[in-house]
């Protein structure tokens, strides 16, 4: 029987089985950031255990930054020793930190990826649940508890259970208007929010090979919110195109011996799968959640259906929604667009077309926030920045911002927000916020707009900037 | 890590499906470089109202509710992998959290720190919510040895799985960093083979 990517990554960083237990995987990349690390060095410290292999750790502050005034001290006191003790404990024990301010910052699955720190083949883990954002290389990537950290940091290693595998796949031609976002937020809401519990997920069809790298990486970020613990594309040439020369990169021929090893990596013909879902892509529409977790979205045409549950019932009471109401035309006074979900360059450059020339609607505030320094730096070169402040958008500087609102980025109690991010929680974007997940399309023709409108009857993209 | 083999205790219903780790401890709290105190604001939004009262409604202000383990709802502990909601819930002083689905992260974080997740039928889960609604005072016996929770009081067991590693770890209070620095050498030989 053929083997199936995960298969053929996982079992080439097997070092050990134990019998009826787990086995012990060799991690060839651990990022860490400034929440879910201190304790891991601590405990370390604590044990008087060295980091086994500080070189493949890399280190950033994205979670708890301010996205103003970067280069003054942080305000917050308990933020700012959050990342004093990071820079500290990058420093004692050698890890290479790209901290605040320095040109390779930002979101730990923006900034990886765009230095070819990112490889196919490779194990990868974060003390971060979106790190499944990096399978779109064809990478076994995953989110990590601290005490895992805690374990990386000291073999390099992580005991696990080989998970299960499942493949969804999206075939036919996607619909003008229709962007990576809306096909993952599309697919959770049919198969569910757990549904990819326990396995590990491959995207595949022509939907994903056509899709640039961005577009896959957002794909693959949201495996996490149908419960898998990472997604996978298969690597091919536009993988290879987008790592080529790329600073962390390998050069030269050990580039094209690379090249040849992840040209082995595709699932084989008759590999079989634990589960599979097949979808059409012509079935696909800009989507929208309306409730409190992401698997909770519907076309953004559509009506909010009508369950009798309590859960569903306790989560439009939250969103105050009612079962039959259109999402069409609710006001909506803030809009976000960033997170490690949305906020590459592709998502700021289908922003600008659809806002050039346009004025924001006065009720709404609007945070741009580019997923690093590098996405900061292309915005300008590009003229985008022109663009969005003419309209009246605040460009502000990089980090995970309002996403999760642990820094002074939050959505007022009791205001909609229409974001470009990946959870829609209760209180996500600020205590008694309620948070309206969308591409970066949507997000941008809501600002303008107001309100939630079609963008399928309002504007039709260029389809090469999809 | 804390030994765990039997315990036996009243439980706190939490019927409510998809409880995330956004819910269980929001990220404003997650400022910390330590674990302690994250119990103090383990559901910290919804047992508190935004002025800072007590909800009164939320499960763990019932008067009538109290004990080590909570019965949560399907899919429990999905979203961020933030290992700060295994400190919330032990913190708190939950030992044993029983529900019918465990989100992958959390499952593993509640295992290094001696939390159990316990992992039941939808139909046990059922019956569990009606018994402790009904009769609070009713107690649970968890023997993660012999893998059984038993209500007492009424005919009502079931068996629950466990990966055989953790439980033995659970059990004597191992955690992994022991087990994987001792395979330094073969760890070595792995990297040095590639």
């Amino acid at each position: 029987m053929g083997k199936t990517l995960f298969d053929k990554v996982w079992d080439a960083h097997v070092v050990d089985s134990i019998e009826n237990g787990p086995q012990v995987l060799y991690i060839d990349k651990h990022l860490i950031h400034e929440v879910t690390s201190p304790q891991a060095f601590n405990e370390l410290e604590e044990r008087n255990i060295p980091i086994f292999r500080p070189d493949q750790i890399v280190a950033t502050a994205d979670h708890n930054t301010p996205t103003q005034n970067q280069h003054l001290p942080v305000k917050d006191a308990l933020s700012r020793n959050q990342l004093k003790q990071l820079a500290n404990n990058c420093k004692k024990n050698n890890v290479t930190l790209y901290g605040l301010g320095h040109k390779y910052n930002g979101i730990v699955h923006v900034m990886a990826p765009e230095l070819g720190i990112t490889q196919p083949g490779m194990t990868m883990v974060c003390g971060d649940s979106h790190t499944s954002t990096h399978g779109a290389f064809g990478t076994i990537a995953f989110g990590i508890g601290t005490s895992q950290v805690a374990q990386v940091f000291a073999s390099q290693c992580l005991l696990l259970t080989k998970p299960k595998s499942l493949r969804v796949t999206v075939n036919g031609t996607l619909k003008p208007g229709v962007l990576p976002k809306d096909v993952i937020l599309y697919i959770i809401s049919k198969i569910g929010t757990n549904a990819g519990t326990g396995y590990f997920c491959e995207y595949a069809g022509n939907v994903f090979k056509n899709m640039s790298m961005e577009g896959r990486m957002t794909v693959c970020n949201m495996s996490i919110e149908m419960g898998a613990r990472g997604g996978m594309i298969a690597p091919d040439e536009t993988t290879f195109k987008y790592i080529k020369d790329r600073e962390f990169a390998p050069k030269g021929k050990d580039f094209e011996n690379k090249v040849a090893y992840w040209k082995t990596l595709p699932t084989d013909t008759d590999a079989v799968f634990d589960k599979e879902y097949e979808f059409d892509a012509a079935d696909i529409e800009p989507m929208v959640t309306y409730g409190t977790n992401p698997g909770m979205g519907i076309k953004i045409n559509a009506k909010i259906p009508d369950l009798n549950d309590t859960s569903f019932e306790k989560s439009l009471e939250y969103m105050d929604f009612k079962k039959g109401d259109y999402m069409l035309d609710k006001p909506i006074n803030y809009v976000f667009i960033g997170s490690c979900t949305n906020s590459r360059i592709e998502d700021f450059r289908v922003a600008a077309q659809y806002i050039k020339g346009k004025q924001k609607a006065p009720n709404v505030t609007a945070w741009l926030v580019p997923g690093s320094k590098k996405v900061e730096a292309q915005i300008e070169e590009e003229g985008l920045k022109t663009v969005f402040e003419a309209a009246g958008f605040e460009l502000r500087q990089p980090g995970c911002s309002a996403c999760l609102a642990m820094n002074d980025d939050k959505i007022p109690e009791g205001e909609y927000c229409v974001s470009t991010s990946n959870r829609n929680f209760e209180g996500r974007q600020g205590q008694g916020a309620r948070t309206i997940l969308a591409s970066p399309l949507v997000a941008a023709a809501t600002a303008i707009e107001g309100k939630i409108v079609d963008v399928t009857k309002t504007f039709s993209l260029e389809k090469e900037l999809i | 890590m804390e030994k765990f083999t039997t315990l036996q205790s009243t439980a706190i219903p939490l019927e409510i499906e998809n409880i995330d780790t956004d819910q269980i401890i929001p990220a404003r709290f997650l400022k910390a470089t330590d674990k302690q105190g994250f119990g103090d604001n383990a559901f910290r939004d919804w047992r508190f109202d935004k002025t800072g009262n007590i909800n009164k409604k939320f499960t763990l202000n019932n008067p009538k509710y109290s004990g080590s383990i909570l019965v949560a709802g399907n899919n429990f502990g999905c979203g961020s992998s933030r290992e700060h909601a295994a400190w919330a819930l032990t913190g708190y002083g939950f030992k044993v959290v029983i529900s019918s689905f465990f989100a992958d992260i959390f499952k593993g974080n509640a295992l290094n720190n001696g939390l159990l997740p316990l992992q039941v039928s939808e139909a046990f889960l059922k019956e569990l919510f009606t018994v402790i609604k009904t009769q609070p005072n009713t107690k649970l016996v968890v023997d993660l040895k012999a893998q059984t929770l038993t209500v007492e009081g009424i005919n009502l067991q079931t068996n629950f799985d466990i990966d055989p590693y953790k439980k033995t770890c659970m059990i004597n209070g191992y955690d992994d960093i022991d087990y994987l620095v001792s395979k330094k050498e073969q760890i070595e030989a792995f990297e040095m083979s590639r």
